[in-house]
């Protein structure tokens, strides 16, 4: 088992009050309620519980990054991974991830991400996203090819880490006359690459094609499982079995000292939802042609408020109840745990532990409780119940590196 | 085939689309060119077109009844298969009503094959960066609220539209995801018409909605200086859908200006 500590780095430090008459808090929410002030106090605090995560013994730190939002004021990803890569010495550096169709030029990308991972030593994992919906604007990227575009970037990025220098490029969306980076990552094949998502199906088949383990991103057990078997249908196609290295889960939970104060901090997570202050309007989110035509009848209904999201909406109660939230001490959470291990079965598990408005030494509270009551329990449980991650198993990087197909791979390269 | 209305309904094959265009009249032809929101089947001004001239009003590749085609960037695009169309039903020069987005696409058919066209009729066009303001940007607002900026007055939005379907919506979303497609960057204009727009021979009619809330009215002076012979019609209280919101006003000036020598 691969245990890791996330949080979005939110920014509550603002006007709320001006985000509830605005209606929304993304994208065209204005910067001017952006402090500098609160955002070198935050960005510092937040290093600081990556490197209490490290102290006590979390296996990896996970790291996102989002544009034009409080909700994540992480707008490189590779900003702060380059930061851990010097700053930490044991931690894997796990970017879920860099969202590659924003990327005019993902040579630039790979070159970024060789240089974090020789700095670290090799303990870099990079990720891979398609970027939010409201990002493609933010970026002023057309929403309508991201998919083509990920891909594109993708295979570009795993040649450039791959195959010597130079080469041309010369695809749909990204041309590249001489590419022939002169750092190149240090670990061989190349750095692990895992895939966040929620909702699309392509995602999950894509990342199955590739055999890059899928991290779901705090979906309910149901949905999982429905992932999941997306998942190993698509494997079995290629030739191969999963197991709990092809499979990562993200959960939400904030531990406290008490139960009281556990509950007020998790009361936080939904600050993200957009009860406290509203997120961003759903057109944003989903502009055409980003999300699968599978879903556009649901969204645009959706979209001029004729259906709730297709995503879902639950409140706090109703989260804490399903176990989409835990929150509490320890010894209250860990049966929870125990029953997601048990129904969901993964290899990785990433805990998300914060969010809102968090007072920092609860943070770093939560985070010692984790690394030093938590994990050592879910541990052995894992052990108990054969979960293992790619790590541990050696998993192969990419499904040509497999020794154990049992066709011809179909996998796009 | 023919719809309820009495116009024929074709396809048409060029360059790999299958071009649906609806079609009704005899006289000289008139392509009309929809907008980026594509377009209704029926509506007063196609019929007051049609009693005296020969109208085709095709669906571009992607929008409405014609199928996309996933190479399509560029409006420019659009044009020549437009051209094709043409040519595969052998019109002679034929005049142009491009309304709005479809001013665009006319525009560039004017000025890649000028002596294909016999009048030029852009109402609301994008395609120029305007002087002042900006082309409103869809991208950011919800599927009704982008129509309903087209109307200067929203009880003319609702009495062509009524209580929006989702298969509106749907459809509209689709027409949005081939805007992108097509015309993400630079949004909804082309750095280069206006200077290919002194190719142009056509006599060319410019119209605008004085309540334009869509492309700034004030873009008329942009496309007047870009095109050699033109000139500015300004319709009070409509929008930027001059054909939906005062049909009757807009034939009044678009079809004695076809139909002068």
């Amino acid at each position: 088992m691969h245990l890791m500590y996330f949080t979005e780095q939110p920014m509550a430090a603002y006007d709320e009050k001006a985000g509830l008459e605005y209606g929304a808090t993304a994208l065209t929410f204005s910067n001017k309620y952006f402090d500098p002030k609160e955002g070198a106090r935050l960005y510092n605090e937040y290093l600081d519980q990556y490197m209490l995560c490290e102290e006590v013994g979390i296996d990896g730190i996970m790291l996102n990054e989002h544009h034009n939002a409080p909700f994540c004021m992480q707008a490189k990803t590779n900003i702060c991974a380059a930061i851990l890569a010097r700053i930490t010495k044991k931690a894997k550096i796990v970017l879920l991830g860099n969202p590659l169709p924003l990327a005019e030029n993902p040579i630039r990308l790979a070159e970024e991400l060789a240089m974090i991972d020789m700095i670290s030593n090799g303990r870099l994992v990079s990720g891979f996203v398609r970027g939010g919906g409201q990002e493609q604007l933010s970026a002023g990227v057309n929403p309508a090819y991201n998919r083509e575009r990920f891909i594109e970037a993708h295979n570009l990025i795993v040649k450039a880490w791959t195959e010597p220098g130079p080469f041309r490029w010369e695809g749909t969306h990204y041309q590249h006359r001489v590419v022939n980076p002169w750092a190149v990552p240090l670990q061989k094949p190349y750095p692990r690459v895992w895939v966040p998502g929620v909702i699309s199906k392509e995602t999950v088949i894509w990342a199955a094609q590739q055999r890059y383990p899928y991290i779901a991103l705090n979906t309910s057990i149901e949905d999982t499982k429905k992932i999941w078997a997306l998942y190993d249908q698509t494997a079995a196609e290629c030739g191969y079995e999963t197991g709990p290295e092809n499979r990562g889960y993200l959960a939400r939970i904030h531990v406290a000292d008490d139960e009281a104060t556990a509950l007020k901090n998790a009361r936080e997570f939904t600050w993200m939802q957009g009860e406290f202050t509203g997120l961003a309007h759903p057109v944003w989110a989903n502009p055409a042609g980003y999300f699968s035509p599978s879903a556009r009848r649901g969204f645009v209904e959706f979209a001029v408020g004729r259906s709730q999201n297709p995503r879902g909406a639950m409140t706090f109660e109703q989260q804490l109840e399903s176990g989409m939230i835990m929150a509490g001490t320890p010894k209250q959470v860990l049966p929870r745990i125990r029953h997601l291990l048990e129904e969901t079965r993964p290899g990785i598990m990433a805990v998300w532990a914060q969010d809102g408005k968090v007072p920092q030494k609860d943070q770093m509270r939560c985070i010692e409780l984790l690394g030093k009551e938590v994990f050592p329990q879910v541990r052995e449980w894992s052990k108990e119940l054969g979960l293992t991650s790619p790590f541990e198993t050696d998993a192969p990087v990419h499904i040509k590196y497999s020794k154990d197909l049992k066709k011809k791979p179909v996998a796009a390269e | 085939m023919a719809n309820a209305k009495g116009w024929a309904e074709h396809t048409v094959e060029v360059s790999g689309a299958k071009v649906y265009l609806q079609r009704s009249g005899k006289g000289a032809p008139i392509l009309v060119l929809h907008h980026d929101i594509g377009t209704l089947d029926s509506l007063a001004f196609y019929d007051e077109l049609a009693k005296s001239h020969d109208v085709l009003i095709p669906h571009y590749p992607g929008w409405g009844r014609s199928p996309r085609l996933e190479w399509m960037r560029h409006p420019r695009d659009v044009a020549v298969i437009l051209q094709g169309l043409r040519a595969e039903l052998q019109l002679g020069p034929t005049a142009l009503i491009g309304l709005g987005f479809g001013g665009w696409v006319a525009a560039e058919m004017a000025s890649m094959a000028p002596r294909e066209v016999s009048k030029l009729v852009l109402v609301g066009p994008m395609g120029i960066k305007p002087a002042e303001g900006d082309i409103l940007d869809q991208a950011i607002i919800s599927y009704i609220d982008y129509p309903q900026a087209f109307f200067h007055e929203r009880k003319v939005f609702e009495a062509h539209y009524g209580n929006v379907t989702t298969d509106q919506l749907e459809a509209w979303d689709i027409a949005r995801e081939m805007s992108f497609r097509i015309a993400w960057k630079p949004y909804m204009y082309s750095q280069t018409l206006p200077h290919l727009l002194g190719a142009v021979k056509a006599p060319a009619l410019i119209v605008w909605g004085e309540d334009d809330k869509v492309v700034p009215a004030a873009t008329a002076g942009q496309f007047r200086t870009a095109l050699p012979n033109a000139r500015v019609e300004i319709v009070k209280g409509s929008g930027h859908a001059v054909e939906m919101e005062k049909p009757a006003e807009l034939a009044k000036l678009v079809v004695p200006f076809i139909a002068a020598k």
